[in-house]
């Protein structure tokens, strides 16, 4: 439904998108991920024709974005990064215009209207002006404007920035639940959120694409993914670190924490992980007191530090 | 077509009801009779003329526009950037020139429902002489036209900005000298500075507003004076286009 190609977007001298490339089809939610000022926001707002590119090219469905962005722009709902709305008027009367706007007529207003109410939950401040709801709230309209016209393409910034803890679990339900018919692209900063609703995730760095893969994958590659974290009671910590370096088949020690006759170390093995390996962590352990000893799978956060964040932190 | 006309319809009545959901329509128009009220009867002198006609209504409005009309349309495109619903409205499915159009002609209807109602006046002269509708009419035609002029302008001027005042200022500066060029002192003083060259002067002041505005009070509407309007109206709309093009790359 979205193909991306070589989009590049440079202002002046400073290149805010270098050469991104990407497909989402229907049935995927796509997390895009990326520090501030990575160009997520500048990459969205070119793929909804918001901003032209400098060079590349935006596909939505059949139309190139650039040369037929009338139809292209009719498949695409659109949550911009602050959430803006016509503060002058009311909520019912700001989706009314969104939804005519979209080309809906007549009673096919009302029912688009009602549907988007729902959705998001905005009963009880329908009649209310945009100036005088709260933050939540208005995010939660410009959001309903976006799903107004059942859009086969959703492009959302940071759907759930803002929101409380329990409205954030509803966005989450609701964009996963519409992924399962729509592409849908989104950009966010909070990594559970990836694990919980994409079933495919893009790191963006300065500019371009640093890793591209379901959140699994990704996680697969975190640094510690396959370590094996070991925490012993009244044992030394030489003593640990001492008998794990021995262990068949593991490179290299981390003493990650030595506190109150407590030590907890990690393990990491040679080649990826295997039950073998983990085994024979196992029985080095023997005799100690162990408190957890666990494979750990690798954390989004983790990877994501160590690819993007840091100059230091070249792939 | 059709398509197009709906969606300039859909902007243009955002627009209208945009103004009509704080006070500041309704304070527009109180304020702006009461000032046509003022200027026409107690500084134009409208009873001492003793004759049937409105010359004393229509010689005041280039000023009284001056003010007034950049306050309306001063919001226009620097509220959409302030707020940020620029985004929105240029990912919706439309052209960006309809969205210049709805928001202009929305406008300008507002404007045209004010201008409508100084009907009173018309009233006042028709129970005290006879005048000569005609003159009257073209009087209304040349306001309506002038206006658009400077709606335009303000249009183009509140492209350029995200602040509201910069827009009114910069929009009555270029209004003022619209004015101004063909304003009998200031014409003077060129036509003095300037003996053996009438042509520069008559060059600057075929830029003013006054210069054309001035048949239209007599009733004659002239296609050349209508074709300046529509021309200021025309060049500025596409200026603002080429402006909102470049704010997005």
């Amino acid at each position: 439904m979205i193909k991306v190609e070589n989009l590049t977007k440079t202002f002046g001298p400073k290149v805010a998108v270098n050469d991104v490339s990407f497909t989402v089809a229907r049935g995927e939610v796509l997390g895009f991920l990326g520090p501030n000022g990575a160009g997520k926001s500048t990459t969205m707002r070119m793929v909804t024709g918001f901003l032209p590119p400098t060079a590349g090219r935006v596909t939505i469905g059949t139309h190139d974005m650039l040369e037929d962005p009338v139809p292209a722009k009719r498949l695409i709902g659109y949550l911009p990064e602050s959430a803006p709305c016509y503060s002058d008027m009311t909520v019912h009367g700001f989706l009314s215009f969104a939804a005519e706007i979209r080309g809906l007529r007549g009673d096919a207003i009302k029912t688009a209207v009602h549907r988007a109410v729902e959705m998001c939950f905005l009963e009880n401040v329908l009649h209310q002006s945009v100036d005088t709801l709260s933050k939540g709230y208005r995010h939660r309209t410009c959001f309903a404007q976006s799903i107004i016209h059942d859009p086969e393409i959703l492009v959302m910034d940071e759907p759930t920035d803002g929101l409380d803890p329990n409205q954030k679990h509803e966005i989450r339900q609701l964009i996963k639940r519409m992924g399962e018919k729509k592409a849908i692209i989104f950009s966010t900063h909070i990594l559970e959120e990836v694990e919980a609703v994409c079933s495919r995730a893009i790191i963006i760095d300065r500019g371009t694409v640093v890793a591209n893969g379901t959140p699994q994958e990704l996680k697969r590659k975190a640094p510690n993914a396959g370590a094996i974290l070991l925490r012993v009671n009244g044992v030394a910590a030489e003593a640990v670190t001492g008998k794990l370096r021995a262990v068949d088949g593991a490179e290299r020690v981390q003493l990650v924490k030595d506190e109150n006759g407590t030590v907890t170390a990690r393990v990491f093995p040679k080649s990826s992980s295997n039950g073998e390996f983990s085994k024979a962590v196992g029985a080095a352990a023997q005799g100690w007191r162990v408190e957890e000893l666990h494979i750990e799978e690798g954390k989004l956060d983790e990877y994501f530090r160590s690819i993007t964040a840091s100059d230091t932190a070249k792939k | 077509m059709s398509n197009s006309l709906g969606n300039i319809t859909t902007i243009a009545k955002r627009e209208l009801s945009a103004y009509f959901a704080s006070p500041v329509a309704y304070v527009f128009i109180v304020i702006f009779l009461l000032l046509t009220g003022f200027f026409t009867f107690m500084v134009g002198g409208f009873f001492e003329r003793n004759e049937a006609n409105l010359v004393s209504f229509f010689l005041w409005h280039p000023w009284l526009y001056l003010f007034l009309v950049p306050a309306v349309g001063m919001r226009v495109w620097s509220e959409e950037r302030r707020q940020g619903t620029i985004e929105l409205l240029m990912t919706m499915p439309i052209t960006p020139w309809q969205a210049i159009m709805g928001k202009f002609l929305a406008s300008w209807a507002f404007l045209a429902l004010a201008l409508a109602l100084t009907f009173p006046v018309v009233m006042t002269v028709k129970y005290l002489g006879n005048p000569d509708l005609g003159v009257v009419a073209g009087g209304y035609i040349g306001s309506f036209l002038l206006a658009g002029a400077y709606l335009a302008i303000t249009c183009l001027t509140s492209a350029l900005t995200r602040n509201q005042v910069i827009a009114f200022i910069i929009s009555v500066v270029v209004c003022l000298f619209l004015i101004l060029a063909g304003w009998p002192p200031v014409t003077n003083i060129l036509t003095k500075a300037l003996p053996d060259n009438r042509w520069i002067v008559e060059l600057v002041s075929a830029f003013s507003v006054m210069t054309h505005f001035e048949d239209f009070q007599r009733g004659v509407v002239d296609s050349r004076h209508l074709l300046f309007f529509l021309s200021v109206i025309g060049f500025s709309l596409f200026s603002t286009s080429v402006v909102l093009r470049g704010l997005r790359s």
